[in-house]
């Protein structure tokens, strides 16, 4: 009703009398709202932005003193890098591994909590409680649960296994995945559970009447709604498998058994020495491939979920 | 066929119970060991934290993992609150870090939400674009910028160098643009027509009506920035001014038994907030759900 008249109120009636003061006051107000942004994008340019434009000229020059433009160079060396190597492997593995089983672990949870189970929204509280807890708190009960001679290894060892030294071996990478998905998971579900809910409920039904099989249901009606939802988890996921290195440092210290040296550690050795050329190209480098990574799955989601979007 | 879903259903519910256990697990047994005598510790976990003070009478060389306590001993939480002024300075430490950037979090992210729900050209899409891409940025990248910024201004090894970057943090702005553009229109028309001008729109208006994102942004960055631990080891030279999150893993292994203790008053913030304020976190989350739109 209000967007009905105020055309006629604001618009036609001041173009009709031709009100100057009326235009000018209405011009006033359009800019007023634009000045809402003022203070976070001042912020948001002096923190990020600028400095990045910066990061950028310190990638492609050979010092920031003499300031000659090396193009690649920098990044031919960074590559070259058997420290960064590791790192972006060892990364690159985590996320690997960790965001599929986030995304599918997560999915899971929220279809197991879906099926009608008592107490669901209990269930709720207690599958999102672990984002709450600081990593800090619970290292020293992760330490103890991993231990050569903790509980895990005694069910290893009932189950005929061999004693794993969790922390100092390949199987470290194991345990932050683990402490990874147990943190994660909660956020993720409820994103998912959300998306299950807004699936028009009528597809259900035509699915019961046609006597559609529940895994037909679930990849040609369920799956194919859930795209973006699965494309936003996963990019979360992605974000936050960058986070691990709190994980880590808080269970491992600042020398990490190999298999634990992520972008992060590299990262600080290289702020230690301050050597900007090759902060400014690992920072450049990752911000690419984050945005190409990110891209893809833009891409991928699209083609996958085109026609369901509404 | 009925039989078949009701066991069906009996064995998701075993299995959610299941996973339930295990979420629950790791916070429980570190609360519950937070009441165990150093002594019982020792006892208990001796071999784990290598170098536990030997004045102890027995450390075990099995480590047995237990869920309640011989004797309930509350000695190391008045230990900490009452006797080791280090937690408490590193607890506050915490605290002034954290306040600031959210508040400032808060009030910046409300304001440029609103330019972006009521601008709607083309040069806002791209800046709300460019905001989402720094969203999506991680620590790695970002802590380069951040440090660079704070090196310039002098600002590096103070608090302000942790602080400033996080007031200014995307995430908070894309998630209440995405909930305000849920205000109908209409709404803002009937305001205007009354002859409410913007600043009156935006609180009058606006932010009631984004009550609960409000909310689940302030649990949001409050749990992410009490659990910093890159900013301050990056940012921060002086070990005096870590927050209790970094500090907690330095802890000294003859502290252990207090270690459990401090653990657990650090989590009790964040508990305390995220049991008040689940509904809307839930609702909060919920709605940040895609990042087209």
């Amino acid at each position: 009703m209000a967007k009905k008249i105020q055309p006629f109120l604001l618009g036609g009636f001041s173009k009709n009398l031709e009100n100057p003061q009326r235009n000018k006051r209405q011009k006033k107000l359009i800019i007023l709202e634009q000045l809402f942004i003022v203070p976070s994008l001042s912020g948001v340019m002096i923190f990020f932005l600028a400095p990045f434009g910066v990061i950028f000229y310190y990638a492609l020059v050979n010092n920031p003193t003499q300031g000659e433009f090396v193009f690649l160079d920098n990044f031919v060396t960074l590559l070259q890098n058997s420290a960064f190597r590791l790192a972006a492997v060892n990364t690159a593995f985590f996320s690997l591994v960790a965001v599929p089983l986030a995304v599918i672990l997560s999915l899971g949870l929220a279809l197991m909590l879906e099926c009608k189970i008592p107490g669901k929204s209990q269930f709720r509280t207690f599958f999102l409680s672990p984002m709450m807890v600081p990593v800090a708190s619970i290292v020293l009960i992760w330490q103890v649960i991993f231990h050569f001679n903790g509980p895990v290894n005694d069910l290893l060892a009932w189950f005929g296994g061999e004693r794993i030294e969790w922390l100092k071996s390949g199987g470290a990478q194991v345990v932050v995945i683990i402490l990874f998905l147990w943190k994660n998971l909660g956020y993720n579900m409820i994103l998912f559970m959300a998306a299950l809910n807004n699936i028009p409920r009528t597809l259900f039904e035509v699915a019961e009447i046609e006597n559609a099989s529940p895994w037909f249901v679930f990849t040609q009606i369920k799956l194919r709604f859930l795209s973006p939802t699965i494309l936003f988890v996963a990019i979360l996921s992605l974000i936050n498998s960058f986070k691990v290195f709190r994980e880590v440092h808080l269970l491992t210290g600042d020398y990490p058994y190999e298999s634990l040296y992520m972008l992060q550690h590299f990262m600080n050795n290289t702020f230690k020495s301050l050597d900007y050329q090759k902060l400014a190209t690992a920072a450049i480098l990752m911000a690419l491939v984050m945005i190409v990574i990110i891209g893809i799955l833009f891409v991928l989601e699209n083609y996958f979920g085109k026609d369901v979007e509404g | 066929m009925k039989q078949k879903r009701l066991i069906s259903r009996n064995f998701i519910t075993g299995l959610t119970c299941l996973f339930a256990v295990l979420f629950l697990l790791p916070t429980v047994l570190t609360v519950t060991n937070s009441f165990m005598s150093p002594g019982e510790l020792a006892a208990n976990y001796g071999t784990v934290f290598e170098g536990l003070s030997s004045k102890e009478t027995y450390i075990a060389k099995d480590v047995n993992l237990k869920f309640i306590p011989d004797m309930v001993s509350f000695k190391q939480y008045f230990t900490v609150l009452f006797q080791s002024p280090d937690y408490l300075f590193k607890f506050w430490n915490s605290v002034i870090l954290v306040i600031p950037i959210v508040f400032g979090q808060v009030a910046m992210a409300s304001l440029a939400a609103y330019t972006f729900f009521r601008c709607k050209g083309r040069s806002f899409q791209v800046l709300f674009f460019v905001y989402i891409t720094l969203m999506l940025m991680p620590y790695q990248v970002m802590l380069v910028p951040n440090y660079l910024v704070a090196d310039w201004t002098g600002l590096l090894n103070t608090r302000w160098s942790i602080i400033f970057p996080g007031i200014f943090a995307p995430f908070s702005v894309f998630l209440l643009t995405k909930f305000m553009r849920r205000i109908p229109e209409a709404l803002i028309e009937a305001a205007k027509i009354d002859g409410a001008n913007e600043w009156k729109i935006f609180t009058r208006i606006c932010l009631p009506q984004c009550r609960s994102a409000l909310y689940s942004i302030t649990i949001l960055a409050f749990i992410d920035y009490w659990n910093m631990v890159e900013q301050p080891l990056i940012l921060l030279s002086d070990v005096a001014k870590y927050p209790l999150s970094v500090y907690l893993s330095t802890i000294n292994t003859d502290e252990i038994g207090l270690a459990f203790a401090v653990a657990v008053v650090y989590l009790i913030p964040p508990l305390l907030l995220f049991l008040h304020g689940e509904e809307y976190l839930v609702e909060g989350i919920t709605h940040s759900g895609s990042v087209k739109g």
